[in-house]
C-alpha cells in the first residue's frame, strides 16, 4: 500500500518511540515500516544500496536511517533520529532512540515525547539489561501506551516456545511496577514478518501485525476535562494590554472565570483571551493551547506560578518525594545545590535525602546514599529555596514531573509522588486563607508601585546579639526615605509591650507566635505599599525559626535577608547578604540597595525618584 | 486542522521560552516557506507583534525576487531587519563554481557568523524541520553551538518534558528550531488555514515549472510542477516521493552534514 492508497490526508499525528537493548534491531525495524509503508522518498532505497555496494556491506534497512556516515560506520545508532511516515490516516511520527547504554539520556529525550512505544526484544538473546531498564523508564517517563516487538523470530526458527518464554519473563517483569503492554509481537523486521504483513511463518500467533498495533494507539486523551492548571510562562506588554501567556497544560478556562495564582495566592478575573489573526477572538481555551488572557485587575503575577480555579488548587511546599533518573556528567550528591524547573517555574533547591538507589535490573534497593551516578533511578526528597505549586504526577502530568539543572545543563527528571510537609504549612494555609479573604480597596499594589516608585519589600536583618543589627536597620530606614522611598522601621519592641502584651511568659519564650503576630502586622505594611526595615531582635537567638515564620507570612513579597555576625554561626536559609558586623554601615547601606534594584523592588522602570505633585 | 493547531501551539510555547530566557535574541528569516510561517508563528505568540530583529544572510546570489518580497513583508509588518553579507568573500571573487560546499560555507555559515560575533547574539531562531534531511532529524528544539558554532550532534543535552537547554557558558549560543516537527505538507496546509502572504516562485505560473525549496539562484532549480494554488500543491505533496530538497546542490553527497557540523542551518 503505497500513501496515495490513503483514503483521506493524515489529519492526526502520533509520536511514536523505539526502544530496546543495542542491536535488538531497532534501526532495523524503522527501515522496514518505511519500506512496507510505502513512505521512502524515490531513490533513498537505491542510494543506500549504491553506498553499501561501495562498502562492501550487505544491505540492510538499518542504514536507511542512520543518515550519518559516523554511525554506519559504528554501526549504532547515536541520537534521537525524528522521521515519518503515513499509514491508513494518520502520521507516525518516529523517535529512533538509540539502545547503546551510553546514550541513555537521548533515549530519554526521545521517550519523554512519545505518545506511544515499541520496545524491541532479540528472540535469540532474549531479556537483556537495557529492555529491562528501557522498560522501567517508559513506566517513569508516564508512557503507558506500548506494544513489546519479539524480534529476530527467524533466527530461533520462528518456534513458540522461544516466544512464550519471553513473553512471560517480561510481563512478569513490568508487572512489579504496574505496567502492562497493549500487545507482545513476535516478528522478523528484517524479513517482513508481522511487521505490515502477517506472517506465514508464524501460524500459532493470532495477534495484531505491528502497524495493527501502532494503528490500535489511541491519541493521548484530552486533558481539558481535569481541573485547570496554566502555568504562567511570560506577561508581556507591547501595547496597551498586560497579556498572562502560557500553555494550558489541564483543563479549560473561560472569560469570566475567577483564577487563583499559586503559590502567591492572588486572585484576579479573566476578563479576555487574545489571540491573533482569530476572529472572532476566542472565549475559552483549554488543555494543550498556548493562550494569553487579560485579567480584571492589574496584579503583580510572575512566570512559574500556577493558575488554577479556586476549588481544586495545586499542592505548595518547600519539599516533595520524588523519582528521579540521573543523566549528568557528574553524580547527583545531597546537598548540592541545583536549579528545579517545575513547568515555567525555576527555582534553586537540593537533595535533601536519597531514600533508596532503584536497581532496574531486578528492582532491589540500595539504602544508605548520599550520591547518584549517570543512569541510575532513585527515590529522593527535594527541598526548595523558595514554595512551589506543583502536583502529584499520579493526578497531573505537567505539573507532576520536574527536571533538575546542573550548571548549564538539564542533568535529571523525575516525578513528583508525594507532598512533604513542611513546618510552615500551617501557616502557609494560614496565609493562604487571609489572603483570599483578603478585602481591597480600589488602589492596587501595582497603583501604589507607579505612585511610590518602587515595590513593597521586607529587609530583614537577622542575627546574634550585638552585632549592629538594629543600627544597620536604622540606617537603612533613613537612606531610604532620604531618597524619596517610603519606607518604615518596624522595631519589635513596640509589638512587645503593645500587641504582645497578652502574651505568657511562656509564649514569650517561644518564637512561634510573636514571630506569627510580627509576621502579619507586616504583611499589612507591605499591603500599604511600604519598604518595611526589621530586625529579628525580639526573637533573641531563635531568629533563624522567627525569619523563616515571617517569610511564610509575607509570601510572595521579597524579603532581602541580612545577616550580621560576629562568630562563624548558622546563617538562616536564604539569606541575601552576610555581613561580618559591626561593619561599614554606609558600604552595607549601599549594597543592599543594590540588592533591592536587582530584585525588582527598586525597578528602574517605575522611577528612580518619584515625582511629588504638590496641592494646595 | 487539529494537527496543525497542536504544532502551532507547540511551536508559539518554544518562540515563548526563546524570547524569556534570552536576551539577545535574532531570527533567522529566509524568505522561504518555513522561516515565513515561523515569521507568522512569532507574531501568534507575541499578539501581532515580533519583539526580536529577523536576520538574513544575503549571499548576493539569491533570487532577485525574494529580495523583493522581503522588503515589502518587513515594511508592512513593522519588522527589524538586519541584512549580513560576508562582503570580503564576495569582494575576493567567491561564488558556487569554486565548490559549492565551499561557496555556502564562505557565503552563508560565516557570514551568519559574523553577523552572530558583531551582534553578540546568543539565541538564534530558525526554521528547520526535522523531515527535511537526514542531519536535522537529529536535531533538538534547543541545540547548543560551541564557541566556534559548532555542532555536537553526538553529545547533546537532554531535553524532556518542554524543558529546554536555556543556559549556556559564555561564548556559546543556542539554536533554537520552533519547527522541527512540522513536516512540508504541514507549512502548506498552515499556510492556507492562516492566509499567510508567500511568494509565487512556489507556484507554476504557466511553463510547468515551480521551486519546492528557494535557495541561491545559481544552485536551486526548479521542479516539473503545474501546482498553480496552495491546494495544488498540498495535493502534489500528498503524491510526491521525491525529496524536497531534490533541487538543491549543495546536499549532494555528504554536503549537508559537513556543512551542518560547522554551523551551517
Amino acid at each position: 500500500m503505497s500513501p496515495s492508497d490513503t483514503p483521506s490526508k493524515p489529519s492526526e499525528s502520533l509520536n511514536i518511540v523505539i526502544v530496546g537493548h543495542v542491536d535488538h534491531g531497532k534501526s532495523t525495524l524503522l527501515g522496514r515500516l518505511y519500506a512496507d509503508t510505502g513512505s521512502l522518498p524515490d531513490g533513498k532505497l537505491e542510494k543506500v544500496q549504491a553506498i553499501c555496494r561501495q562498502q562492501g556491506k550487505e544491505f540492510e534497512y538499518a542504514f536507511l536511517f542512520d543518515a550519518f556516515l559516523e554511525e554506519q560506520e559504528q554501526g549504532i545508532t547515536i541520537d534521537t533520529a525524528r522521521t515519518f511516515f503515513g499509514w491508513k490516516g494518520r502520521d507516525y511520527i518516529i523517535i529512533d532512540a538509540p539502545g547503546h547504554k551510553e546514550f541513555l539520556k537521548n533515549m530519554i529525550s526521545g521517550a519523554a515525547r512519545a505518545e506511544g512505544a515499541l520496545l524491541l526484544i532479540d528472540a535469540l538473546e532474549g531479556v537483556k539489561e537495557q529492555s529491562k531498564k528501557h522498560g522501567y523508564l517508559l513506566s517513569l517517563l508516564g508512557v503507558r501506551q506500548f506494544a513489546v516487538v519479539v524480534n529476530k523470530m527467524d533466527l530461533v526458527g520462528y518456534r513458540q516456545d522461544v516466544f512464550d518464554g519471553i513473553d512471560k519473563e517480561y510481563r512478569e517483569f513490568l508487572g512489579q511496577f504496574k505496567a502492562v503492554p497493549q500487545q507482545i509481537i513476535p516478528v522478523s523486521a528484517k524479513l517482513g514478518d508481522n511487521i505490515a504483513n502477517r506472517s506465514a511463518q508464524m501460524p500459532w500467533y493470532t495477534g495484531p501485525t505491528v502497524l495493527d498495533s501502532l494503528g490500535a494507539f489511541q491519541k493521548e486523551p484530552g486533558r481539558s476535562e481535569q481541573p485547570l492548571r496554566l502555568p504562567i510562562q511570560d506577561v508581556y506588554k507591547f501595547d496597551a494590554r498586560r497579556v498572562i501567556a502560557g500553555r494550558v497544560t489541564a483543563g479549560r478556562l473561560k472569560v469570566g472565570d475567577s483564577l487563583v495564582f499559586s503559590p502567591s495566592n492572588k486572585r484576579a478575573m479573566v476578563k479576555s483571551i487574545e489571540a491573533f489573526n482569530v476572529d472572532p477572538p476566542p472565549v475559552e481555551g483549554h488543555a494543550g493551547q498556548s493562550v494569553g488572557v487579560t485579567l480584571d485587575d492589574q496584579i503583580f503575577v510572575e512566570r512559574g506560578e500556577i493558575v488554577s480555579h479556586q476549588e481544586q488548587l495545586p499542592l505548595v511546599s518547600t519539599a516533595f518525594r520524588a523519582n528521579v533518573f540521573w543523566l549528568g556528567r557528574r553524580p547527583l550528591e545531597r546537598g548540592r545545590r541545583y536549579q528545579l524547573r517545575v513547568a515555567t517555574k525555576e527555582v534553586d533547591c537540593e537533595v535533601a535525602t536519597i531514600h533508596r538507589i532503584i536497581d532496574t535490573m531486578d528492582l532491589t534497593q540500595q539504602q544508605g546514599c548520599n550520591v547518584l551516578n549517570k543512569n541510575q533511578v532513585a527515590e529522593l526528597t527535594i527541598r526548595t529555596k523558595a514554595p512551589v505549586a506543583f502536583d502529584l504526577s499520579a493526578s497531573f502530568e505537567a505539573t507532576g514531573r520536574f527536571v533538575l539543572v546542573d550548571e548549564y545543563d538539564i542533568a535529571g527528571g523525575g516525578i513528583v509522588t508525594e507532598q512533604v510537609h513542611d513546618d510552615q504549612e500551617f501557616l502557609r494555609e494560614e496565609a493562604r486563607q487571609r489572603d483570599f479573604a483578603w478585602v481591597k480597596g480600589e488602589v492596587g499594589v501595582e497603583d501604589r508601585a507607579q505612585q511610590y516608585g518602587h515595590r513593597a519589600a521586607i529587609v530583614l536583618v537577622t542575627g546574634g546579639r550585638h552585632t549592629g543589627k538594629s543600627f544597620l536597620a536604622r540606617t537603612i530606614e533613613a537612606r531610604l526615605v532620604a531618597d524619596g522611598r517610603h519606607a518604615y522601621l518596624l522595631d519589635g519592641e513596640n509589638l512587645r509591650r503593645g500587641l504582645d502584651a497578652d502574651l505568657s511568659e511562656g509564649e514569650r519564650g517561644q518564637a512561634t507566635e510573636m514571630a506569627r503576630r510580627y509576621g502579619e502586622v507586616a504583611r499589612l505594611l507591605v499591603d500599604t505599599g511600604l519598604i518595611v526595615v526589621s530586625t529579628t531582635n525580639p526573637f533573641g537567638l531563635a531568629y533563624v525559626e522567627a525569619a523563616q515564620i515571617i517569610r511564610t507570612l509575607v509570601h510572595p513579597v521579597p524579603v532581602i535577608a541580612i545577616h550580621m555576625s560576629k562568630a562563624p554561626e548558622e546563617v538562616p536559609p536564604n539569606t541575601d547578604i552576610v555581613l561580618s558586623g559591626p561593619a561599614d554601615f554606609d558600604a552595607a547601606t549601599r549594597r543592599i540597595l543594590e540588592e533591592l534594584k536587582r530584585r525588582g523592588v527598586l525597578a528602574q522602570a517605575i522611577g528612580a525618584k518619584p515625582i511629588f505633585q504638590y496641592s494646595i | 486542522m487539529r494537527h496543525l493547531r497542536q504544532l502551532e501551539d507547540q511551536s508559539v510555547y518554544i518562540l515563548r521560552e526563546a524570547y524569556k530566557h534570552f536576551d539577545n535574541l535574532a531570527m533567522l528569516w529566509s524568505m522561504g516557506k518555513d522561516s515565513t510561517v515561523l515569521l507568522w508563528l512569532a507574531r501568534k505568540a507575541f499578539f501581532g507583534h515580533v519583539p526580536f530583529p529577523l536576520l538574513h544572510v544575503d549571499t548576493s546570489y539569491k533570487i532577485p525576487a525574494m529580495i523583493e518580497y522581503r522588503d515589502r513583508v518587513a515594511r508592512e509588518w513593522g519588522l527589524k531587519l538586519i541584512v549580513g553579507q560576508n562582503k570580503e568573500a564576495l569582494a575576493a571573487g567567491m561564488n558556487h563554481t569554486l565548490g559549492r560546499v565551499n561557496c555556502c560555507t564562505a557565503l552563508k555559515t560565516n557570514g551568519l557568523k559574523q553577523l552572530l560575533e558583531q551582534k553578540g547574539y546568543t539565541g538564534i531562531i530558525l526554521g528547520v524541520r526535522a523531515d527535511e534531511e537526514g542531519t536535522r532529524a537529529k536535531e533538538r528544539y534547543f541545540s547548543p553551538r560551541d564557541k566556534h558554532g559548532d555542532w555536537d550532534f553526538r553529545d547533546q543535552p537532554p531535553e524532556l518534558w518542554n524543558q529546554f537547554k536555556t543556559t549556556f557558558p559564555p561564548g556559546t549560543h543556542i539554536r533554537i528550531h520552533p519547527l522541527l516537527d512540522w513536516t512540508e505538507i504541514n507549512i502548506w496546509e498552515y499556510i492556507k488555514l492562516e492566509n499567510i502572504p508567500f511568494m509565487d516562485l512556489y507556484l507554476d505560473k504557466g511553463d510547468g515549472t515551480r521551486y519546492r525549496s528557494l535557495g541561491c539562484a545559481p544552485c536551486t532549480t526548479p521542479i516539473k510542477s503545474t501546482a498553480k494554488s496552495v491546494d495544488d500543491i498540498i495535493e502534489e505533496l500528498r503524491h510526491t516521493t521525491v525529496a524536497e530538497r531534490s533541487g538543491r546542490a549543495q546536499d549532494e553527497g555528504r554536503g549537508m552534514e559537513l556543512l551542518r557540523k560547522d554551523g551551517y542551518m
